[in-house]
């Protein structure tokens, strides 16, 4: 971490977004900013809003509608030499991308043995709660995980939204960046109005403890730590980390909690099969199977296609839930 | 097989005033279809103001309006038969009525319960939100029409922005080379978002983008009931019957045509959006002007097909079948939580018959409140 003492704003998420954004493209000339509605609108969440005055029309580039065409063309400004940080307006959104986030994005640099490289953040509000209709609630971090060559980030404060992000427009790698929109306005910090980075791949402890680790990222850490509050009420001292990298993983972080603790549970809001609960899960066993004092517990979304929000809350992961894990995992 | 048309020349019937314009020809409605065509517009127009109050109220989710667009809609779903399909987007509230949707369902949809998604009977696809994946389904499903030897059109619905996307280009390719009977609607309301249409396409016209594909590209006047109307029914026919067939040479085919029906959002995007920021006050009145609603009420008060009487009646039966609908969306019991695992696959697996199970001893254990909260 960059700081020192400065001033500071009292910023939710979204204007950290935007905060960051901002001070990035005042840093380095070569980053733009490009999307549907992310001009003069300022972007649907208003994620961009007041870039476009700052910065002109060849900076913050309002585009047609079309992922593919976003994130390729991206691709081509990327390798160069602009730092290109396209928005996809729902991560629901990014399917027609995928093909170029995949098969070029993250293999660029492999394939050309590193003579063009892609410095991208693909940035995409994501997650569920807010009510929204369909195809705007789902969180498929994992898939973006998988990738190899993808960076994926996910931050749950604002003090660390503007530093990871800070953090992934100056990689020298594709990030995709997903924003847990349930808290875009949740709540406020304050964030310093210097430039800053948070590094990417280091998980933050938010809540020690020695019983029992949960390992969270995004908008579940909140309900995570309301959890493990409750919990302690009763004795049961959990201990929260937050990942906010999900590639590269603070593997190191995850096994140095369970070998204290010897329990875990894992929350995400994402579906459990294929989820990344099962990938840290792997992880602990391997490296620390000899610590395991009890089953490892997941808490996810189910099995099934995001609901429409009559029935969301049901199958959002919420602290009860988490609770209720976290308690079966202590007294197993 | 009707005349082709140059997609320059913008078809309308109908001037702002509701008179017929020099030398157009009026379709051949009965008197009977007229009336329905008007209540339908007042019916979708009502619905609209209190969809979004509902939404203001907090008994619906984000809404997307239709204020302004309900002479495309309309004009082109009576302009089809019993066996034809619509596949529409997000914002066609009133084509789906007119193809039988109950507003009841519509609503439970936008108040975020699935079961709105089934509209019974009706030849209507499921809304698309995902802009432009629908067109390739319209045209998946033309092309099967017709390699099962049915005799059905396949009419599309999408937006500006919508040309856009791959899924656009892909499915008006595919509906080229095998010449299958689909409409692509595009109801360019000259926003997409905050997206102005020039922005999307540096075409001069988006019906023209029919050309490329090899077949017809028509412009209306999507604010003409009348006029679209009429541009539908030339494009079912030809989707139906294209007369003799051509040969296989490129720009050939036959049976597809892309309308373009220029007309207006007048309110948001959807409730979640303020397009204060990004259009202003006098484009939305000079779009005003062309309202189709009086346009078509001028007409058939002319023509002595409605009075002052018939016209309040009108009033009335869509204020009462607004409301009837809203209260049967919100008597409906909400959706029971084991419905979201029940239609992932035909059968539950065990893993989701597990998971359902967790799910109720949570709510047993800890009540629905609790849970919820
Ligand atoms: C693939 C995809 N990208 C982005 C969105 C978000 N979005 C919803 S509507 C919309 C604008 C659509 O404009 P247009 O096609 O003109 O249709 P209109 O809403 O004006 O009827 C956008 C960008 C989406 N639903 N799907
Ligand atoms: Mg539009």
């Amino acid at each position: 971490m960059s700081t020192q003492e400065s001033n500071t704003q009292n910023l939710t998420l979204v204007q950290a977004v935007r905060d960051g954004l901002k001070s990035e493209m005042e840093r380095d000339d070569d980053v733009i900013v490009l999307g549907e509605d992310v001009g003069k609108n300022g972007g649907v969440f208003r994620a961009t809003e007041g870039l476009y005055d700052a910065f002109g029309g060849d900076r913050v580039i309002d585009t047609p509608l079309a992922e593919s065409g976003i994130i390729g063309t991206s691709i081509g400004m990327a390798a160069y030499g602009l730092r290109p940080v396209p928005e996809m307006q729902f991560s629901g959104f990014m399917y027609p991308a995928f093909d170029q986030l995949v098969s070029h994005a993250a293999r660029l640099r492999t394939r050309s043995r590193g003579r063009f490289t892609c410095p991208m953040v693909v940035r995409a509000p994501y997650g569920g709660g807010i009510r929204a209709p369909e195809h705007h609630s789902e969180s498929k971090e994992a898939i973006y995980t998988h990738e190899a060559g993808l960076k994926v980030v996910v931050p749950s404060t604002p003090y660390d939204t503007k530093g990871l992000l800070a953090a992934a427009i100056r990689d020298p790698d594709p990030v995709v960046f997903l924003e847990p929109k349930l808290i875009y306005r949740a709540f406020r910090e304050d964030v310093p109005e210097e430039p800053y980075t948070v590094e990417l791949g280091e998980a933050a402890v938010r809540r020690e403890g020695e019983d029992l680790s949960v390992f969270t990222w995004g908008a579940m850490t909140r309900p995570t730590l309301e959890a493990a509050e409750s919990a302690a009420e009763d004795g049961i001292d959990a201990e929260v980390i937050d990942l906010r990298t999900l590639s590269p993983m603070d593997t190191d972080a995850i096994v140095e909690s369970f070998k204290k603790t010897g329990r875990a549970v894992v929350v995400h809001e994402a579906p459990k099969t294929g989820g990344l609960a099962g990938e840290i899960t792997a992880t602990i066993q391997t490296e620390a199977l000899y610590y395991q004092e009890a089953p490892i517990a997941r808490v996810t979304g189910f099995d099934v296609p995001y609901p429409l929000y009559a029935l969301e809350d049901y199958y959002m992961p919420e602290d009860t839930r988490i609770e209720d894990a976290i308690r079966e995992t202590y007294g197993a | 097989m009707s005349t082709h048309r140059d997609p320059r020349d913008r078809v309308q019937v109908l001037d702002e005033d509701g008179g017929v314009r020099e030398g157009a020809t009026v379709p051949d409605i009965d008197e009977d279809s007229l009336t329905e065509m008007y209540r339908e517009m007042r019916l979708a127009r009502h619905f609209d103001r209190r969809a979004v109050s509902l939404q203001r109220q907090g008994r619906m989710g984000t809404y997307p309006p239709l204020s302004g667009q309900e002479a495309a809609q309309v004009g082109s779903a009576m302009a089809l038969a019993d066996e034809d399909w619509i596949f529409p987007s997000y914002r066609e509230h009133a084509a789906a009525h007119v193809r039988g949707v109950g507003l009841d369902s519509t609503l439970r949809y936008w108040m975020g319960d699935e079961r709105g998604n089934d509209p019974d009977d009706a030849n209507v696809f499921p809304v698309a939100v995902p802009i432009a994946t629908q067109i390739l389904h319209a045209t998946g499903a033309a092309w099967a029409a017709d390699l099962t030897g049915d005799d059905a059109a396949f009419l599309c619905y999408f937006g500006d922005g919508a040309t856009s996307e791959g899924d656009f280009h892909e499915g008006l390719n595919f509906a080229g080379v095998f010449d299958v009977p689909a409409v692509f609607f595009c109801n360019n309301n000259q926003w997409a978002i905050s997206v102005p249409r020039e922005r999307q396409s540096a075409s001069a016209t988006l019906a023209q983008k029919a050309h490329a594909y090899g077949f017809e590209g028509v412009l209306v006047d999507g604010m003409d009931p009348l006029a679209v109307y009429q541009v539908t029914s030339d494009a079912v026919s030809k989707a139906k019957d294209p007369g003799p067939a051509g040969d296989d040479a490129p720009g050939r085919a036959t049976r597809p045509t892309l309308i373009e029906a220029i007309q207006y959002r007048f309110g948001a995007h959807t409730t979640a959006d303020d397009p204060s920021v990004y259009r202003d006050d006098d484009e939305v009145e000079r779009w005003k002007r062309k309202d189709p609603i009086p346009r078509l009420e001028a007409y058939l008060r002319e023509r002595g097909i409605l009075d002052d009487e018939s016209v309040d009646a009108i009033g009335e039966s869509v204020e009462s079948e607004v409301a009837s609908a809203i209260d049967a969306a919100e008597r409906t019991e909400r959706p029971a939580p084991a419905e979201m695992f029940d239609h992932v696959h035909a059968e539950r697996t065990e893993r989701l018959d597990e998971q359902a199970a967790h799910l109720e001893r949570l709510r047993e254990r800890y009540g629905d409140e609790e849970l919820l909260e």
